[in-house]
């Protein structure tokens, strides 16, 4: 399949990429890994006059841990992260993440940016996302602006990010000790979107009750989706069986999916829940508590 | 709609061309390069026939605009065999009988040759996730992974 016909731009620095974006307005696309962007352009789904290709400005692919932050430039590909030490040894959430994104073949070329940018409920990281509290930076014409990823998924494929934005960096606060979190999807095969697939992440305190949890769902409604009232259940108690499992329940209400090939409805919210459970399980695990 | 002037290495040699923005690097390695060990399947990103190396890592030439390539260096199946003599992971194929139909068989070759570059003793369940991506329907994947496996023992000898 061929896409229809665009202009590509290979700028080679930032504000040159945002000049483009601005002067082409809504018929320019970003192009960062396309591992989305290309299927749709293919498939006719989606369609641009121009592509304004970031991939080749240098800087933007990075994984760091640098004043109690994590920071991902927006470009990093899947695989860097998948082989990066710190997100190894420190953000398993992330690597779980990663490992399940599409296939190895995909990942050498999807970036994370990207990745969230392309605002598909489906995609993996935003869940993760959401659950870390991370936050995104965007540059545009008027510069830097750095946008809570709570408000970064508007709608269906519609995030914060203005026409002329272009993703440049997600920041993670770094987890305080007895943080654990995980990523656990139900696919019905390698490279498959999510059925459902819940993040968690949490800390414990000396107690080993819940201080900090944030809980985020994959492909259960338009948008990523944020449990909050499961969060607030678990917040202050101990991490056992019935709170988790109250916790589960409650995420599993809050998602909104839509009946496709994947499952009904009903099948949906139940395999939210349970993922919500075994992520809430493993993250306790990773944190430390028995 | 513009064209492009690109220059890449494909298979060690620099090659130019003149391309239109929405050529795909499948069909620039099949239609202007005449390259056609490199098979298209699915054509959506999924089978992985398209598998080649860019930079050194696989990936699927379905879903990469030539463009993209330009600066960049290619390795396609028909850069296995060096001066008449198949790579270890092409005898590996012909060995362990890795193929029946033969449509996925460049592309997983070019994902064990990688896998097989940086983890030169891969277990069985790495190698299983490193095709991953690769989509073989005819027989099941026993023995691609045998093949794989017999590439890196003849690689560990010095192949």
């Amino acid at each position: 399949m061929i896409p229809s016909a665009f202009d590509y731009h290979a700028p080679a620095t930032l504000p040159e990429a945002v000049a483009l974006l601005a002067r082409y307005g809504d018929g320019a696309k970003v192009l960062s890994g396309g591992q989305s962007l290309l299927p749709l352009l293919k498939l006719r789904l989606g369609q641009a006059a121009h592509l304004v290709d970031i991939g080749r400005i240098p800087g933007l692919e990075y994984v760091k841990e640098e004043g109690k932050m994590l920071r991902i430039g927006g470009c990093t590909r899947e695989s860097a992260l998948e082989e990066s030490d710190v997100v190894r040894t420190r953000y398993p959430i992330l690597l779980d993440t990663a490992r399940v994104i599409a296939d190895p073949l995909v990942r050498n070329r999807a970036t994370v940016g990207g990745n969230l940018a392309h605002g598909d409920p489906g995609n993996d990281h935003p869940a993760t996302m959401l659950a870390l509290g991370a936050q995104v930076v965007a540059v545009g014409p008027k510069g830097e602006r750095v946008i809570p990823v709570d408000q970064f998924f508007v709608g269906l494929f519609t995030t914060a990010l203005q026409p002329d934005e272009i993703l440049t960096e997600i920041r993670i606060p770094a987890p305080p000790p007895r943080s654990g979190g995980a990523y656990v999807k139900l696919e019905r095969k390698v490279g498959d979107y999510a059925t459902a697939a819940a993040a968690a992440q949490l800390t414990l305190s000396a107690s080993g009750a819940v201080e900090q949890v944030g809980i985020g769902l994959t492909n259960v409604g338009v948008t990523p989706i944020r449990a909050t009232a499961a969060e607030a259940h678990l917040r202050g108690k101990k991490p056992d069986a019935a709170a988790i499992g109250e916790a589960a329940r409650l995420a599993g209400q809050a998602c909104s999916p839509r009946a496709d090939r994947r499952g009904t409805v009903e099948y949906k919210r139940e395999m939210a829940r349970v993922m919500t459970m075994r992520a809430l399980r493993k993250a306790v695990e990773r944190a430390g508590g028995k | 709609m513009s064209a492009h002037k690109i220059e890449l290495t494909v298979n060690g040699t620099a090659r130019t061309a003149e391309v239109e923005s929405r050529l795909l690097l499948v069909h620039l390695l099949r239609e202007v390069f005449r390259l056609t060990g490199t098979h298209i399947g699915c054509d959506t990103t999924h089978c992985g026939a398209c598998t080649v190396l860019l930079d050194g890592k696989p990936v699927k030439s379905c879903t990469v605009l030539a463009v993209q390539a330009s600066g960049r260096q290619v390795m396609t199946v028909e850069g296995l065999e060096q001066a008449g003599k198949l790579h270890p992971i092409q005898e590996g194929f012909t060995e362990k009988h890795g193929l029946q139909c033969g449509y996925c068989t460049p592309g997983m070759m070019m994902t064990g040759f990688a896998l097989l570059a940086r983890n030169r003793k891969p277990t069985e369940q790495e190698i299983r996730e490193a095709i991953s991506g690769n989509l073989c329907r005819c027989t099941g994947y026993v023995n691609i992974v045998k093949a794989v496996q017999h590439a890196a023992e003849r690689l560990q000898q010095g192949a």
